[in-house]
């Protein structure tokens, strides 16, 4: 029963209590208020996207293209200058950020399961310690792990660069894609141990103990009684994984710089070069496109996106 | 005057109607207890009491007052809930004194008021506490004093005792019991506990599927319950109720109750019943109380009306202060009630004892007694 | 009825000793490589940089020791305040923005749950609507509202165009305001998160102290202010910590507002850190930073973790 269903008078027979009528207005124009400042930006965004440059320049960002064309797209797609890229558009780096996010979002989800069920089922001695240790690592700025990650990675880099002179293959080391899905995978472990932890935390131990009275093995114990049944959490924490690395900046920017960039680089860099005229709908067409992967997810399974922000934000 | 007057009511939710007709009146210092099982609408009916949920149709009369439209802080009512329903962030003397506070009541006399509850319900070293720092019968006695305070013309009790464990279930009961006779307010209670009903009520409703099945003092609702819901429900354990057929010879009117096995037991017709509208081999159903079924030795040496039959015992309970004796008649189990100390096995043909002056006649197709 | 079972038996216990043992370790070792990981790259790196702090590392790492040396540079530069230090500057700016950010988040995140939880009619469309930009990278947002604020284009040109000429807001573009504008954008971002919190929380409050309360006569807004919100503090501070810890971390977002590194009037700790590290070639200066947020950031989750896992074990 919500607040307000208690707290009005009855007013007539047989209706449930109601605000008074002036209140109602007000509620839901504030309401309607904010709807539309949390929409109108990404409207804009879409309109100006849509619009020739002369008319973003030259007209009210408010106002309907009035010659709606998808030039703006196209260009931003393959034939925009990323700073000082020689690649043109954002194509290869919007495939780049896919090539990265697939393998860390798996990754580090799969190891977040498996951890998250030795913290619940396993007790051992000082499983609380590092679960507590690995939550706190949750909540680290990537400031203070960001230059000894840089060193690590040059190493990486120098080992690929003398594998490859050996072999003729790096197998990896010093790939900046793989570098990404190193750092995200790590940095993403406190989260998805977390979510897992919780949801296991629930599930009932009588499950594992009637499994292992029959046998089971401790992972068969996993793949057949915990994985079939963590479809939710599994969602949840890919959504959330998802969503993160792929919005990304910071380990994007300073890790894997230039053509191996993720989407969120090249954007910035594409709205940030200051050559010449600034293509304000070329811009826009970029941002959509590199939000488009993840409105979308939060459009179609959007309630577990919340469930995700909730877990991870207010329980400990 | 009554206290309180239920009459007509009706309330619909979308197409479903919750409760279908409730008249019931309650007298000033009475304590009436609305038992029913889960859905039967008695926490519904509380409700609109109150004034939380609204009504369809019908009247609600506090002290002669018509309320239904009034909001429930003007129906000079207070209420009890199940969950204590205490404001965590106030202490407990806050707490008591919230609804004076919204009246606009000024400081020295929330204090006096409080202190003065605080008082008869022996909580004044708990004022300063918070709710979460007191136990379940500590909250339950604040949840009263909040009640108190107000001094209402009606007590509204939700349950109150549900969520406490058994032993401070009965030392609660009495203190409520108590509180009723030392301020005699005006008290209704909603309990699915029939122990709770029959022990605090001076009048009992039983409601089942938003219909109201028996209005009565405790002893007629046990002794003569309206219909068979109410004999089944009320008791415990419950009463043995045994398919008969009516014999008539001339004026005198009898039972018959049939066994496998056995010659069947002929019986009188209880005193409780009306035999006048009963017709030869007609069906009904014999109710009797475990309580009113012995054996010779424990029969009540009062009764006017006993008659006697030998059965086998089948299974024989122990239960400490009685122990249950379970025979069959009329094709179902029949559970009598013996001393302790009886000698009585498994397997033994002993010879049991009815007494039909506790004894009641349903009529199958009505359920109702006749 | 006897049966022979010691052979049996003493098969089986052999059979478990060394599923015990394995059962043991296994998973623990199924445990360890994350631990591992965590350990080095979390805990390790923290070390690691804090290590750098003490040194004077300049384009690459260096393992001469200075002692507080960078320390005391901070120290002092938190006091340059004519011309304010880089660093003055960053510190000022995170209270400015820190302080918009969490105060409106919480602010317009608990308005709009109270408003949400009036049995609106729509409730189901009008949620996701507040939530949707926190699927957005702080890089679109920024993006977004660097037009949207811009003012030869953005909000300030259609305002004069619906006629009124002398409407100024190009905060955007003005050093000394934009660290303004990144506050708008984030608390765009972020209030919808906030919002949901509450409206949980909202939604967990007890039906019966309601009903308490309607009997008590009190009215929405005394019920609301007296009872609910009071009720509601956990959820408060656990935004709150939330909330901090973004606005701490924040870098994306001011690069995306105010262009690439602002160097001065939008500095923030993040920014600064960076820009003294990769591009001014002063890691050791850099590390100390990092530092420093890393050790803002504990002093606020430490306590709060603390007493969240001491809650659940009561």
């Amino acid at each position: 029963m919500s607040a307000a269903e208690l707290v009005s008078t009855p007013r007539h027979r047989g209706e449930p209590g109601r605000h008074s009528k002036t209140t109602r207005v007000v509620i839901y124009g504030l309401l309607l208020l904010f709807a539309l400042v949390y929409l109108i930006p990404l409207v804009v965004m879409v309109m100006t996207s849509l619009k020739p440059l002369d008319e973003v320049t030259g007209g009210n960002m408010f106002a309907l293209p009035q010659r709606p064309t998808f030039g703006a797209w196209v260009k931003a797609w393959g034939e925009a200058r990323i700073g000082v890229s020689d690649t043109l558009g954002i194509s290869g780096y919007f495939l780049n950020s896919i090539k990265m996010v697939i393998p860390a979002v798996l990754i580090s989800s799969l190891l977040g399961a498996l951890n998250g069920y030795v913290l619940t089922k396993w007790h051992f001695p000082g499983h609380k310690l590092v679960f507590g240790m690995m939550l706190f690592a949750c909540f680290i700025p990537f400031q203070s792990v960001i230059i000894p990650m840089a060193v690590i990675l040059g190493w990486f880099g120098q080992i690929g660069q003398s594998l490859s002179d050996a072999t003729g293959y790096s197998f990896g080391f010093g790939n900046p894609i793989v570098n990404l899905v190193i750092a995200h995978v790590v940095y993403g472990l406190g989260f998805t141990t977390l979510f897992f932890r919780n949801y296991y935390e629930a599930f009932p131990t009588e499950l594992i103990k009637a499994a292992m009275m029959d046998g089971a093995s401790f992972f068969q114990i996993f793949r057949r009684v915990l994985l079939p049944n963590s479809t939710p959490i599994f969602i949840v924490t890919v959504i959330y994984q998802f969503t993160n690395i792929w919005n990304d900046f910071l380990f994007g920017s300073t890790f894997a710089a230039g053509d191996s960039s993720p989407m969120t680089v090249a954007l910035n860099n594409l709205v940030n070069t200051s050559t010449g005229i600034v293509e304000y709908n070329v811009n826009m067409a970029a941002a959509i496109i590199a939000a488009a992967p993840t409105l979308f997810v939060y459009i179609v399974a959007g309630r577990y996106f919340v469930r995700g922000l909730m877990a991870g934000a207010v329980k400990g | 005057m009554a206290a309180l007057d239920i009459v007509a009511l009706r309330k619909r939710f979308g197409a479903l109607e919750i409760l279908k007709g409730i008249d019931i009146s309650l007298e000033k210092g009475g304590f009436l207890v609305l038992v029913g099982p889960s859905g039967c609408g008695k926490s519904t009916l509380l409700n609109t009491i109150a004034g939380l949920e609204s009504i369809s149709s019908g009247e609600i009369r506090i002290g002669g007052r018509a309320v239904n439209d009034l909001h429930p802080s003007q129906r000079d009512i207070a209420m009890v809930f199940q969950s204590y329903a205490l404001y965590p962030n106030m202490s407990v003397g806050e707490n008591i004194a919230f609804g004076m506070e919204m009246r606009g009541v000024p400081k020295p006399e929330r204090e006096k008021a409080v202190a003065a509850v605080a008082k008869t319900l022996q909580i004044e070293h708990l004022l300063k506490r918070r709710p979460g720092q007191l136990s379940g019968g500590q909250r339950q006695r604040v949840a009263m004093g909040r009640a108190l305070v107000r001094q209402p013309s009606i007590f509204l009790f939700d349950e109150p005792l549900s969520n406490l464990d058994a032993k401070l279930r009965v030392d609660m009961r009495i203190e409520i019991k108590r509180l009723h006779q030392t301020t005699g307010s005006t008290i209704v209670y909603v309990t699915h506990d029939q122990i709770e009903a029959m022990t605090l009520a001076t009048k009992i409703a039983v409601l089942k599927d938003g219909e109201v099945q028996q209005v009565g003092t405790p002893a007629e609702i046990y002794n003569r319950p309206a219909n068979l819901f109410v004999a089944d429900f009320m008791g415990s354990p419950a009463m043995n109720l045994l398919e008969g057929k009516v014999t008539k010879s001339g004026a005198d009117v009898g039972i018959r109750l049939e066994r496998r096995d056995h010659p069947p037991i002929l019986l009188p017709l209880p005193i409780s019943a009306d035999g006048s509208k009963l017709s030869e081999g007609a069906k009904v159903i014999f109710g009797i109380r475990p309580e009113a079924v012995n054996d010779t030795e424990s029969v009540d040496s009062n009764a006017k009306s006993v008659i006697h039959f030998d059965a086998e015992v089948e299974i024989v309970e122990p239960a400490g202060a009685d122990t249950y004796v379970v025979t069959r008649a009329a094709g179902k189990e029949l559970t009598a009630r013996m001393r302790a100390d009886t000698s009585v096995k498994v397997g033994d043909n002993h010879t049991f004892a009815f007494n039909l002056d506790k004894a009641v006649l349903f009529d199958p197709a009505t359920t109702a007694r006749i | 009825m006897t049966v022979s079972v010691a052979p049996l038996a003493t098969e089986e216990r052999k059979r478990s000793g060394v599923r015990r043992g394995l059962q043991d370790w296994l998973p623990r070792l199924v445990l360890a490589p994350s631990f591992l990981l965590v350990l080095v790259f979390v805990y390790g790196f923290n070390l690691w940089t804090l290590f750098l702090s003490f040194t004077n590392s300049k384009a690459f790492p260096s393992t001469t020791l200075v002692g507080l040396a960078n320390y005391q540079k901070l120290w002092n530069w938190t006091f340059d305040t004519d011309p304010p230090s880089s660093w003055y500057t960053a510190l000022v700016n995170m209270a400015i923005f820190g302080g918009l950010y969490m105060f409106f988040c919480l602010f317009l995140g608990l308005a709009l749950a109270i408003l949400l939880d009036q049995k609106i009619r729509g409730e189901g469309i009008l949620r996701p609507i507040y939530l949707y930009p926190l699927a957005l990278s702080f890089i679109v947002t920024g993006t977004a509202w660097k037009l949207f604020l811009d003012p030869r284009i953005g909000l300030e040109k259609a305002v004069h165009d619906w006629g009124w000429t002398s409407f100024h807001f190009d905060w955007v573009v003005n050093p000394g305001k934009m660290i303004y504008c990144v506050a708008i954008a984030g608390i765009w971002q972020t209030s919808g998160f906030v919002m949901a919190m509450f409206l949980a929380g909202l939604r967990g409050v007890d039906g019966e102290i309601l009903k308490a309360a309607q009997i008590d006569g009190a009215s929405a807004y005394q019920t609301y202010r007296r009872i609910v919100i009071p009720i509601m503090r956990p959820v408060f501070f656990s935004a709150l910590v939330v909330l901090a810890h973004m606005a701490i971390k924040s870098y994306d977002l001011v690069l995306s507002v105010t262009g690439k590194n602002p160097g001065g009037a939008a500095e923030l700790p993040s920014t600064f850190m960076y820009s003294y590290t990769f591009t001014r070639n002063q890691m050791a200066v850099g590390s100390t930073s990092a530092v420093i947020m890393l050790m803002t950031i504990a002093a606020i989750m430490v306590p709060y973790i603390y007493s969240e896992t001491r809650e659940k074990s009561r």
